[in-house]
């Protein structure tokens, strides 16, 4: 578990450290940053038609059996006879399975053929701990949930670029953290250093490469650079949008979903290179009063959605975006006696965008009858299946590198 | 530029401690690097810490466990853990700012980091106090004594599942998490041997109302059972000697330590051949420390330039420099804690919002009691990103407002890099920290701030 040492992160700067030693010094520090940014700038960029990719966590565990509701299951009610749908409820699909009365927006992209629901998805053994639980999904290792994040490792192998990941949130989850790169957090469309000019100034200067920092210290201060480097970027990208962005709330999975896809889209719609964004929401955590508590987040969902995809219509960034919900679990198929569920397993991911083979589902949907011994749903689709369709499809990179093992895609992209 | 002694024995104290106050080093620094080692040494030992005598004991309030279906109960039970382990954070970032053990303080967050057990699982913060009782009291002595002794350990034994381990079902969790984590590394051992290890601890369960490790006699799998090549009936105890006997456990054991305390190194390497004579066959891990503490590499560039601080040392660090307690109130003198959640006029000051240093590590990415997974946390890039660093540049101005920082502002600008340096306890600024610094020279706040977010600093 030891990490090594790594002096390579981000051999630009250690290497310009090295031969511009002389004019690291007072003169040109107040413009180094900005010939980084051109460096940044003339590297890969996405391409349009692959990504970004949206990755949307909630946190908690959300019902997926009152999320995509199998109405037309006898056993259905039977389980859930105080906290379940009556079929002149829900929003029909198909092959008896209709969505949450507050999904209406997601319908509408389902009959609109750019949403897909994947049904039964999760991996052997689970796990009932939300906290290992949402380790699993995001180290996509599940035999603990340990190690890199799997968004992290594709950073590690792919990407030095601070903009290349970004996660809305005032803190970084696991999964776009790897073991020398990681993703950069925002909580709006902009970067905010504290300090007047004179300050931003010094700190600016404080990150300048030079021949007296070499191996950490060197790396120490290029993550000051990476920071300002986005910030410098993010100010660009802000600079040239179309409406001012509304900052979201400081804890992760604060601010609506809504505010959060709403700074995402004006991301894409700048420009941004990111490939990769995060936004989360949180208590899903459904163990009492379950109907109105996710009704109220899943109208959360639904509205941000909604005015995602509506706002992006048209937009020439936009037209490879592949948003993608997960949560750590499922919950149990029978309610308890608190009008709630307790944790449990598999559960439905959703997959939207306009290259999404939507309209369909994909895996079967998990039997309600045939359950694990904690009276849990077994699941039909790998989640490594369904990072590896994305890594291949939406990113654009080499599943295996990144997943350390060939899984199935699918093709529902 | 500091002599070669001092710059040597602030070097022990950041690895070793949580770093010296200017005043500190000036009395340390006439005697020789190895007195000040065997200080540190002497400190491990022994019940008393004198320096944080007067921090009260950490309140634990948890009700009983609720009845399934309680809500009411359920929620009430949830806050005083989240309240009680907020108590236990701010007792131990108390105790490193004003211990004068300092050892025994950073050996029990290298165990903390090395048993990684986190409260969000375990979710009772008496266990977890219990445990790092355990690590202040046994950490020093024997590997094995210390081994076993967490394999009983409550919060270990719900952490990893033990309590779980029936002889009808067995949990293979601690047993493989004890060979990979804690004793012998990936490659030691076979998916056998992590069926005999979990066979092994079978029927040992923990009375969560007594505090106390339980045998289950008719949950215990006493079949024969092949084990690292062994064969035997092994009991749990069997399995944690057997493990410690193999060739692969020192070598694992002493890289985790120097990795910890000098710069991450692999088994195989020569300090740690070096180290495996004082550790020896009673695997002391105190006469290990004192040789990690006196090898030559210790003192080297190598080591000076191979870690950076970890959250809680930085913030633990920079809070003791600076005069403040675990809430960022002035810390008295006589080394009691003013300021508890709630309270907060500072010096006739306007009255300023309590902070909890302890979540200002969260926000750094480590928080006590609940490393990320039983990995613990990383280390170096691990804690560099842009995030940590801007971050770690606005918790530095909030420190350098709060702190007593008159060494560095009652001196005149010119000497105010100097003086920064000094009261930081960093033998100096490297030419491009030095013409940052220079910029806030007239800013006497700011620029503690700024040296405190310089790779000078952040590099432990």
């Amino acid at each position: 578990m030891t990490k090594d040492i790594i002096f390579t992160r981000r051999r630009f700067l250690v290497g310009a450290g090295a031969a511009t030693a002389a004019l690291a010094t007072g003169a040109v520090l107040g413009h180094w940053t900005d010939v980084l940014s051109g460096a940044h700038s003339a590297s890969q960029t996405a391409s349009p038609g692959s990504g970004p990719l949206v990755l949307v966590t909630l946190y908690g565990g959300n019902d997926g059996l009152n999320t995509v509701i199998p109405y037309q299951d006898p056993n259905y009610l039977k389980l859930r006879p105080n906290l379940g749908y009556q079929p002149d409820q829900v929003l029909p699909l198909a092959d008896g399975l209709g969505f949450n009365p507050q999904l209406k927006g997601l319908h509408a992209l389902w009959g609109a053929g750019t949403l897909a629901v994947l049904r039964g998805v999760g991996y052997p053994n689970p796990v009932l701990s939300h906290f290992e639980g949402m380790d699993i999904w995001q180290t996509a290792n599940p035999t603990d949930g340990s190690g890199p994040g799997w968004l992290g490792k594709w950073l590690d192998e792919y990407s030095d670029d601070p903009m290349r990941a970004l996660s809305v949130g005032t803190t970084l989850p696991p999964v776009l953290r790897g073991e020398k790169n990681a993703a950069t957090a925002i909580t709006s469309t902009r970067l905010t250093l504290p300090g007047d000019a004179t300050l931003q100034g010094a700190y600016a200067a404080l990150q300048a490469p030079g021949s007296d920092r070499v191996g950490l210290a060197a790396a120490v201060a290029t993550s000051g650079a990476d920071l300002l480097n986005a910030k410098g970027q993010l100010d660009k990208l802000a600079a040239s949008a179309t409406s001012p962005s509304t900052p979201v709330g400081t804890a992760p999975g604060a601010g609506s979903l809504t505010e959060q896809m709403a700074v995402v889209a004006e991301l894409i719609k700048a420009g941004a290179p990111t490939q990769v964004y995060q936004v989360s929401l949180s208590s899903f955590d459904t163990h009492a009063g379950e109907k109105p508590n996710q009704e109220k987040l899943l109208a959360d969902l639904d509205s941000a959605f909604s005015s995602f995809f509506a706002g992006l219509k048209g937009v020439k960034a936009a037209q490879g975006v592949v948003v993608m919900t997960y949560s750590e679990f499922g919950r149990r198929p029978a309610e308890n006696a608190s009008g709630g569920t307790d944790h449990g397993t598999a559960a439905p991911m959703f997959v939207a965008g306009p290259k999404v083979k939507g309209g369909q589902f994909y895996g079967e949907e998990p039997s309600l009858t045939s359950l694990d011994p904690n009276g849990n749903l077994l699941h039909n689709i790998d989640f490594r299946s369904v990072y590896a369709t994305v890594l291949d499809k939406v990113v654009g990179v080499d599943p295996e590198k990144v997943l350390g093992g060939s899984f199935p895609t699918l093709p529902f992209v | 530029m500091v002599s070669q002694n001092r710059s040597d024995v602030a070097l022990l104290y950041r690895r070793a401690g949580f770093g010296l106050r200017s005043d500190e080093l000036d009395r340390l620094s006439t005697g020789s690097y190895e007195a000040a080692v065997d200080g540190l040494i002497a400190g491990l030992g022994g019940a008393a810490d004198p320096g944080s005598a007067n921090i009260p004991e950490p309140t634990l309030t948890l009700p009983a466990r609720p009845k399934k279906g309680d809500l009411a109960a359920l929620k009430a039970f949830n806050k005083a853990i989240t309240a009680d382990t907020q108590s236990l954070q701010a007792w131990w970032m108390n105790k490193m700012i004003t211990t004068s053990t300092p050892l025994r303080e950073r050996l029990t967050l290298f165990w903390h980091g090395h048993f990684a057990t986190a409260v969000s699982k375990v979710r009772y913060p008496k266990l977890m106090y219990l445990q790092n009782q355990l690590f202040r009291t046994a950490g020093s002595g024997s590997f094995e004594t210390l081994m076993q002794a967490v394999a009983k350990d409550g919060a270990m034994m719900i952490w990893l599942d033990t309590i779980t381990d029936k002889k009808a079902h067995p949990n293979e969790n601690f047993g493989r998490e004890m060979m990979e984590l804690f004793t012998l590394g990936l490659g030691n051992y076979t998916q056998d041997d992590v069926v005999a290890a979990a066979e092994g601890f079978t029927g040992w369960t923990y009375n969560t109302t007594a505090d106390r490790y339980v045998f289950q006699r008719a949950q215990h799998d006493y079949a024969t059972k092949t084990y690292l090549g062994q064969t035997g009936d092994w009991n749990g105890n069997d399995i944690v000697s057997i493990a410690l006997a193999h060739p692969a456990s020192p070598r694992f054991v002493l890289s985790k330590l120097w990795s910890h305390f000098a710069y991450p190194v692999s088994p195989a390497e020569q300090v740690v051949t070096d180290l495996l004579d004082a550790y020896g066959t009673g695997m002391s891990v105190s006469a290990a420390l004192k040789a990690i503490f006196l090898h030559p590499d210790f003192r080297s560039d190598t080591t000076r330039t191979g870690l950076v601080k970890q959250p809680v040392e930085y913030l633990a660090g920079a809070a003791r420099t600076l005069g403040l307690d675990s809430t960022l109130q002035p810390l008295s003198s006589s080394g009691t804690t003013q300021g508890t959640a709630g309270a907060g006029t500072a010096g006739g000051k306007t009255k300023v919002k309590p902070v909890a240093l302890s979540a200002l590590a969260t926000t750094l990415g480590q928080t006590l009691f609940d490393p990320p997974n039983v990995g613990g946390w990383g280390q170096n890039t691990y804690w560099l990103d842009t995030v940590t660093a801007l971050r770690r540049f606005e918790i530095a101005l909030i420190l350098a407002e709060r702190g007593d920082i008159s060494p560095v502002s009652s001196v005149p600008s010119a000497e105010r890099l100097d003086a920064a340096a000094n009261f930081l306890g960093v033998d100096g600024w490297g030419l491009t920290t030095r013409s940052a610094l220079a910029q806030v020279a007239d800013r006497p706040s700011e620029l503690v701030a700024l040296a405190l977010s310089s790779p000078e600093y952040v590099i432990a």
